[in-house]
């Protein structure tokens, strides 16, 4: 039983001989984490939360509709075609159009000293007119104003310029560009001037108050505009909305409106020769029903035209009135909070079951320089998480939106982009949770303590600032500066300031995507900071 | 390579107590170097300090010339066991000593190696939450021979073993030495290491009271004592004293004599007519010498090694009575 050890000189001086690696430290920790099944087990069941959670968000939803003709319709049958703007971004395009076709280069020049509207009633008796009941207003962004358009089908480029209900003149363009010009209201006493060049691809719009001094609101490159488009007046009202917050979440009222604006000192050049101004409804308004026609169009005095038009040239955005498609593809990722708690967990213990036993103490002896374990368990949880998260992820939203579409939920498309964004930023967001969580394990060292300040941190951050539990305005605070702002990563479709809707938690982040991010990574940078310090001083 | 350790006026407070209060010692390699001390004594933590793991508050401690934490495979140049129960439960034991090997660049053949070493082969690939104590003992110790070093440092290896253990762990621990590693094994029983140790440190209350060879120890813990066994101990001690000996009572019919050889004793009794069963030169133990050292405040500083100025006042060096 004694020594079964081979006489030898022990250790012949390798102990400079071989490369000074980090990489065995990354491998060392790598192997560390593979070997306890716990921990696998417990990643594959994250993921499988995501899943399970995310594909069945929407609920079992089974649409049917009928195609007006008496036939009954099932599922993705029933998604209206959404007609889609250049940028491929779902549109609304509906308007009162007053045209004639420009061939060429040349402009539109008009003087507009009026904007009033109507809204809400309608769908009264049709004895009493389909504006029944409608009160007098213009909605905040009822528009009316000049356009270059490639043609009159719905989504087709364009680039107008505009007075609005309260917004002054804007120049917008494409659908989601919006540029401001002169402030302040229309009226008689204080026209606006509008005017839109055309020369080559590049539109340019001016204003002016008085017609003699203008001034360049912008210059935009329409992309692939045909050498004929259609010029004119337009004008167009978004349904009314009266928001109203009620505890943890908002109710709204809406309804339809119209707008009517008055325009004169109307000049077109580069016309063709014989041309007259022709009305058409783009995008079939009908906003107070079928007898909407009645309301809509334009009639001309000699030089002085009056046109009323409803609907909007915006883009669709969930949240928004009028029944545009509110479901996301992030939507499908609600299930990341429930990975985010497992993935927290075995963040934390990662580096707390070490101190449990005292483990610690064999590691830094095998690693004296005691921050390079650090940086090699971070590594190595971030990229578990990071490929886990990314799987769940991609099979969450490829497979829920297919789901979603097939029942017959419009899915609001992203750009790929876009989607690349939301997919990786997922995994990315719950990568460096799990490191923040690695961190207080090393501060705290004891597992208890530092899984539930991990969930402090971040799940119950991102459970207020998402479950419409607080008043928005405390939720939007919890989500700009705490952890859970990073879950702005997922959000897939921008707010408008030009389109009004209820841009609020869960679909909408009061942060951009990277800043919200970044809020993250700022928390996690500062906490591993922290425990590189402490692991640094501390007696192990 | 020889690799020596080096611990030098290492002084560590935990708050307001005293862990290591001047602690200096060298572990030469080619031999085992029993440090011994009662518990508290800072056996643990000066093992601590030399692996890097706590920072002294004052003094330094090396291997090999360097402090451990410059050491780039410290694992091939000093291999230690301090908590044999340091394990991740669910992981086995031989995983445990993968990922050791991957964090020295060690290939997975010494991991195999170091399982056959410690005769665990047949425990290796069960999870290490349900090894016996002596099991986690020989899972350490392969875990410090991983990178066949030139140093070891085991605390307490002999905690937990069964006899069979315990033997094979000293025929271990002197065929390590043999093999000209230095070898530094700690221990609060003496007797532990009274056959395998070649040189002792002995320490009590974080500074070391002795640092000799074993043999050195023992002779000077000797002493001149010899014991008397008489049923008249009155009469004996008599003749004794007035031989010119000193004679202190243990029992009813013992007597230690100081100050007189045994043979002279055996003259001077038979001179006084006084009846004796025995006179024998007494021979210290480990243990007894290990005790001689801790109970008497005057010997243990007379034996100390003469520590730099800073030795404190009385009360904090009456170490470990």
């Amino acid at each position: 039983m004694t020594a079964t050890i081979a006489r030898h000189r022990p250790g012949q001086g390798r102990e400079d001989a071989g490369r000074d690696g980090f990489g065995r430290v990354l491998r060392a920790e790598w192997i560390k984490f593979r070997t306890v099944r716990g921990w696998v087990i417990a990643v594959v069941i994250a993921v499988v939360l995501m899943d399970l959670i995310g594909l069945f968000a929407g609920g079992s939803v089974n649409t049917t509709c009928d195609n007006g003709g008496g036939r009954v319709l099932h599922g993705a049958a029933c998604i209206p075609p959404q007609p889609l703007g250049p940028g491929g971004v779902p549109v609304t395009d509906s308007f009162t159009f007053v045209r004639q076709p420009l061939t060429g280069n040349g402009s539109v020049t008009v003087r507009m000293t009026s904007l009033t509207g109507r809204y809400g009633g309608g769908y009264g008796p049709a004895s009493q007119g389909p504006a029944a009941g409608s009160k007098i207003g213009v909605q905040p962004w009822s528009k009316a104003g000049i356009i270059i358009k490639q043609s009159t089908r719905q989504g087709a480029a364009y680039a107008a310029m505009m007075v609005t209900g309260s917004h002054g003149v804007r120049m917008q363009y494409d659908f989601t560009h919006d540029i401001a010009g002169l402030a302040g209201p229309v009226s008689a006493r204080s026209p606006r001037w509008l005017r839109l060049t055309r020369s080559g691809d590049t539109i340019t719009g001016y204003d002016s108050a008085d017609g003699r001094h203008w001034t360049e609101v912008g210059a935009v490159a329409l992309a692939g505009l045909s050498a004929t488009a259609q010029a004119g007046l337009f004008v167009t009202s978004p349904a009314y909305m009266s928001l109203s917050e009620v505890f943890g979440g908002t109710t709204g009222q809406v309804g339809p409106s119209l707008a009517t604006g008055v325009f004169d000192h109307v000049r077109l050049s580069g016309a063709r020769p014989g041309s007259t101004w022709a009305g058409v409804d783009v995008g079939n308004q009908d906003a107070f029903g079928p007898q909407s026609g009645q309301l809509e169009g334009f009639q001309r005095a000699g030089d002085r035209f009056t046109v009323t038009g409803s609907g909007d040239i915006a883009p669709q955005v969930p949240g928004g009135g009028g029944g545009g498609p509110n479901s996301t593809i992030e939507g499908h990722l609600i299930g990341a909070f429930a990975g985010l708690i497992v993935l927290v967990v075995i963040g934390a213990m990662f580096m707390s079951a070490e101190y449990r036993r005292g483990l610690i103490r064999t590691t830094l002896a095998a690693t004296p320089r005691r921050g390079r374990v650090l940086a090699a368990k971070a590594i190595v949880i971030a990229s578990v998480t990071f490929a886990a998260g990314l799987a769940a992820a991609v099979i969450a939203v490829a497979v829920g939106v297919r789901l979603a579409h097939d029942q017959g939920t419009y899915v609001f498309p992203v750009s790929w982009l876009t989607w690349l964004r939301v997919v990786a930023g997922t995994a990315a967001l719950l990568a460096v949770a799990t490191v923040l969580a690695l961190a207080l394990g090393t501060l705290l060292r004891r597992s208890a303590a530092a899984v539930a300040a991990g969930i402090v941190v971040i799940v119950v951050p991102f459970i207020l600032g998402i479950a419409q539990v607080l008043p928005i305005g405390a939720a939007e605070w919890v989500l700009r500066v705490t952890p859970a702002a990073a879950f702005a990563i997922e959000q897939s479709v921008p707010a408008y300031s030009q389109v009004r809707a209820s841009y609020t938690p869960p679909i909408y982040f009061p942060l951009a995507p990277w800043a919200g991010f970044g809020v993250l990574c700022g928390y996690a940078a500062l906490a591993l900071g922290l425990a590189f310090i402490v692991l640094r001083r501390r007696d192990a | 390579m020889d690799t020596t350790l080096e611990v030098d006026g290492l002084r560590k407070r935990f708050g307001a107590t005293v862990a290591l209060d001047g602690m200096t010692f060298t572990v030469a390699p080619g031999q085992v170097t029993g440090f011994i001390g009662p518990n508290g004594a800072g056996k643990s933590t000066t093992m601590r300090v030399i692996l890097g793991l706590d920072a002294p508050d004052e003094g330094r401690a090396l291997v090999g010339g360097r402090p451990y934490r410059t050491l780039r495979r410290p694992l091939t140049r000093l291999g230690s066991l301090l908590d044999a129960s340091a394990l991740q439960p669910s992981r086995s034991g031989r995983n445990h000593l993968l990922w050791l090997a991957s964090s020295q660049g060690l290939p997975a053949r010494r991991v195999d190696a170091v399982i056959e070493q410690t005769g665990m082969q047949a425990a290796a690939r069960r999870k290490a939450g349900g090894y016996s104590l002596g099991m986690r003992q020989r899972l350490g110790i392969a875990a410090a021979m991983l990178g066949d070093p030139s140093a070891v440092m085991f605390d307490e290896p002999f905690n937990g073993m069964d006899p069979e253990g315990i033997i094979w762990m000293r025929g271990f621990l002197r065929a390590l030495a043999a093999e000209g590693r230095a070898v530094l094994v700690s221990s609060h029983l003496m007797g532990e290491l009274q056959d395998t140790a070649g040189h002792l440190v002995i320490v009590g209350r974080g500074r070391v009271i002795a640092d000799s060879s074993t043999a050195d120890l023992l002779a000077a813990a000797s002493g001149d004592r010899v014991i008397l066994r008489t049923a008249a101990a009155a009469e004996a001690a008599a003749a004794v004293q007035r031989g010119g000996g000193s004679v202190a009572a243990v029992g009813q019919d013992t007597l230690t004599v100081t100050g007189l050889a045994a043979d002279k004793i055996v003259i001077l009794l038979g001179e006084a007519g006084v009846p004796f069963s025995e006179v024998a030169a007494h021979r210290a133990s480990l243990e007894e010498a290990y005790l001689d050292l801790t109970r008497d405040a005057a010997e243990y500083r007379a034996a100390a090694p003469a520590a730099p100025d800073t030795a404190p006042a009385a009360p904090d060096t009456q170490a470990a009575r």
